[in-house]
Formats: structure tokens, sequence, C-alpha cells
């Protein structure tokens, strides 16, 4: 994909939106460059402070996950016998959508952050658990035999196979589950919290009913989704560079 | 330099694959191992490289009983067991940065172990200077396979084995990498134990073959070859003689 194709695919939605916006001619749907005024002045009030808020709990969870899900994926696809006992566990577990814990984790975590990135954790953690293990376990025996020919033990496989191998796993589960986690952040800042965009979109637009700010609401929240998105996009070139390779 | 004293190896069922066996082999020697698949080739591979250990019995390696993988052993298997996520040079390198990880602790590494990173005059001998920088997915089976004999040479082994090492590779590739790696072994003064099932290639690779059966294994059959030092020996009649011989052997123990 190219960078001019994405630019004009902006361009096209931005057009598509002005168009909408005033064949329905309604403040419910303000045209862009209504909007786009009204987030770069509401960016030096309020809405960088949400915004802040919201990447701090995304990227606070991001770091949590991937530091507890990538060593608990890669040591249970070393061993059979540590999978067979947890794999059913997980097998329950994984397809449960977590949003529906929101209202059980903000019971027992009540006001804050922890909440919210608890929530973020929850889906990340098991995308990561699943792909890191799975691609630990579809190691060839060979592989690691001809390295251990090469006189690693247990460490020096960990470093030099089982950790580079698990970086793709990795990447995939976050690239996977960074739009969901943006979503349920969403949901979860709408309860309990009076920072984070959620709280911001939804004060502006129900309470306020200042429609263009809501609109700059949604317009960062959805910036923070691309953004997350793009960055998995460049850590995976510059981490995995044999996966662009043809 | 190898010596397998009552060498007894079971997997957990079923006829063991050696019994009893006994084996030498010299310092310097290229042995080149024959047999069908499940005659345990691979197995007695394994047990030199100590990544399996007899069941009972002993593998005495330089007259030391083998308890694990020994740092002056190197291994090379059939799929190259490259990383796939390492350039051509990053895997040549792979050894050498194994052993700098632990030291020279005479465990993982021998030692006299001295720090060093450098694999270009390795990368230079086996013609890998083109594509040190590409990943094992971008390259020929043949330079896989050459990368695969740099990192191990890296090391400095003096007992290289090779499991079927060329038998995924295309006819001409694989004769040019069969002269390489006797060069190799001459040059380096290796002792090299290659398995193979392919009759040509024990011709060519081993200076002495041992024949190995249908499981359970228990006296060393071995063939002498020393007519495989001749320059284009497989132009040669002893070598079609030879051939014809260890098919008549292979199909006679298969009955």
């Amino acid at each position: 994909m190219r960078r001019r194709d994405l630019l004009f695919a902006v361009i096209a939605l931005i057009l598509l939106w002005q168009l909408v916006a005033m064949l329905v001619n309604r403040p419910i749907l303000p045209p862009p460059g209504l909007v786009a005024r009204t987030f770069v002045t509401e960016l030096r009030g309020d809405l960088l402070v949400h915004f802040q808020a919201s990447l701090w709990r995304v990227i606070a969870s991001t770091a949590l996950s991937v530091a507890l899900a990538a060593p608990a994926g890669l040591i249970l696809g070393q061993s059979k016998r540590l999978n067979s006992l947890f794999s059913p566990l997980i097998y329950l577990v994984y397809p449960v959508p977590k949003v529906v814990f929101v209202p059980i984790v903000l019971l027992f975590l009540g006001l804050g952050d922890a909440p919210k990135i608890v929530i973020i954790f929850l889906i990340l953690f098991f995308q990561i658990l699943v792909l890191v293990r799975d691609q630990a376990a579809a190691l060839r025996p060979e592989l690691i035999q001809s390295v251990r020919s090469l006189g690693a033990g247990r460490r020096a496989l960990f470093r030099f196979v089982y950790l580079p191998a698990s970086l793709p796993g990795i990447l995939t589960a976050l690239r996977q589950s960074v739009g969901t986690a943006v979503a349920v952040l969403y949901v979860a800042e709408l309860y309990a919290t009076q920072k984070g965009l959620g709280y911001y979109i939804y004060l502006n637009g129900s309470t306020l009913l200042n429609y263009p700010a809501m609109y700059a609401g949604i317009v960062a929240m959805s910036l923070l989704g691309l953004g997350l998105y793009f960055s998995v996009d460049w850590l995976e070139k510059r981490l995995c560079p044999w996966l662009f390779t043809s | 330099m190898i010596e397998l004293r009552s060498v007894t190896y079971a997997y957990q069922q079923g006829t063991p694959i050696f019994q009893d066996y006994n084996w030498n082999a010299g310092r310097g020697e290229a042995w080149a191992v024959l047999g069908p698949s499940g005659c345990g080739k691979t197995t007695l591979l394994y047990l030199l490289a100590g990544l399996r250990l007899p069941t009972s019995g002993q593998v005495l390696i330089d007259g030391k009983p083998l308890t694990r993988p020994r740092p002056h052993t190197g291994l090379i298997l059939q799929d190259y067991g490259l990383l796939p996520w390492a350039t051509v040079r990053e895997n040549a390198v792979l050894g050498l940065r194994v052993r700098g990880f632990y030291g020279p602790d005479g465990k993982h590494a021998p030692q006299d172990f001295q720090r060093n990173l450098d694999v270009e005059p390795w990368l230079r001998r086996l013609g890998l200077e083109a594509v040190a920088d590409q990943y094992p997915g971008q390259i020929s089976g043949g330079q896989r396979q050459r990368t695969a004999i740099a990192r191990t040479l890296a090391l400095k082994p003096d007992l290289l084995l090779m499991d079927e090492p060329f038998s995924s590779l295309d006819a001409p590739t694989r004769e040019s990498l069969q002269s390489l790696t006797l060069e190799l072994q001459a040059e380096q003064n290796l002792t090299m134990v290659i398995v193979t099932h392919a009759i040509e290639e024990a011709a060519v690779m081993g200076r002495k073959i041992l024949l190995l059966a249908t499981p359970p294994n228990q006296n060393a059959h071995v063939i002498e070859n020393p007519a495989a030092a001749q320059a284009s020996f497989r132009e040669t009649t002893a070598y079609l003689a030879l051939c014809r011989e260890l098919r008549l052997l292979m199909e006679r123990q298969d009955r």
C-alpha cells in the first residue's frame, strides 16, 4: 500500500463526510471543516488531557499484557505438559467477549485508571498468549536440536530462538486486538471516570450537546486507534524484517 | 575418536534400535552411515551428538563418555536448522554468539574459547558473501546448506556429524557440495560421520561405510572404501562395483 493511495482514501472519506453533512444539514452532523476547527481549539483546552488519559491507559495495558502474556505463551509453547494442563482453561476463556467483564471489573476496582487498564489487559492478554504459544509450539524440533548442538542450553535457546520467534506473534496479536481494545476503552470510559476520550465524547454529546466537540472527540479516538495500528506496522517492519522479503 | 561400547538404545516401546552395539571410528576418518529408513541412522547421529543418551552402554568421544552435546562436535541436519529470522551472516555467527553468551565454561563452549564473531572468512570460503545479508527464505537450498556448514565450521569442530545433508538438493548442487564437504574435511582434519539413505552418496562420501539394517542392530557391519580418495571416483568402475555391492547388501538385509 502506497502513501499516495492512503492520502487519496483520506480525502475521499472527508469529501463523503462533507457531502452527507450537506445533505443531512442538521447540527448532529457538522461538516468536517467545522469539526477540524473545533478539534484544534479543543486540543488547546480539555481534549488533549482526555487524549493523554486514554493513550496512557492503552499503552500501560499493552505493556502489561505483552510483559505477562509473551513469557507465559513461550512457556506453554515449550512445555507439552503445562499446555495440556492450561489449554482447556484458555479454550473456555479465550472466546468470551471480555467487554462483558467491564461492570465486574468496575465494581471491584472502582474509580481511576486501574479498571480500564485491566479490561484492555484482559483482551490483549489472551490474544497474545494464544498466538505466542502456537508460534513457540510450531518451532520445528530440528531447529531446536540444531541450535542445541551449537552449545545452546535453556537460556541461550530462549534468547536466540524462542524470544525472536515470539515477536511476530506478539505483533500480530496487537494488530488484531488494538481496534477492539480502543472500542472497549471507549465503553469503559463511560463509567466512573472524568478523564478519557470516552467520557469526553459522551459528555459533549449527551450533556453539553456540543456536537462539533463530540465529533472532535470521535476524531481523536479514531486517531488514537489508527496511531496504534500504524505503530504496530512500523514496529513489525523494524523488528521482523524477514517477514517482508519475498 | 568415537567409541560405542555395548550401546543399547530403545525408544519406550518396541525393539531396541541398537543392542549391545560396538563400533569405533578413528580421528580424521570420513564415515558414511548407510541404511534404509527406520534403521536408526538418525538415532546413531543423535547419540554421537549427545542429544540422546544410550539406554545402556557408553558413547565415548576422545575417551570421554558423552553426557551432553560437546562443544567440539558440529551437527548439520537435513533441513538445515537455520533461524528464519536471521540473515545468512547472522546465522553463520550464531554458534559463536551462543558461545559468547555463556563464555568459556567448558560446558557450552570450550574452555579455551576466545570471544570472536568473525565469520567473514567462512562466508568467503563457502561462497556466501553475495547473499550474506539475505534471509534463509530468499536463498537456494544449496546456499542454505552452505550457511549451515559455515555456522558449524566457524566453531572449529573436530567431529562433524551430518544427517542427510544433501538429500533435498538437485543433483549438480549435491555433487558440488559433496566435493566441498570432502575438501573441508581433509583441510580441517575433521572426523566426519555422514548419515544417508542414498547408496551413491555413501560410496562417494565414506572412506568407510557403516551399514545399518532393520533393528535391532547388533554387530557393526563395516565396508572399507579406500578407493573413494582418488580423483573423479564417481566415474570409476570401482565406484560402480561398490554401489552394486552396497545395493546387494541392503537387499539381502531387507529379506
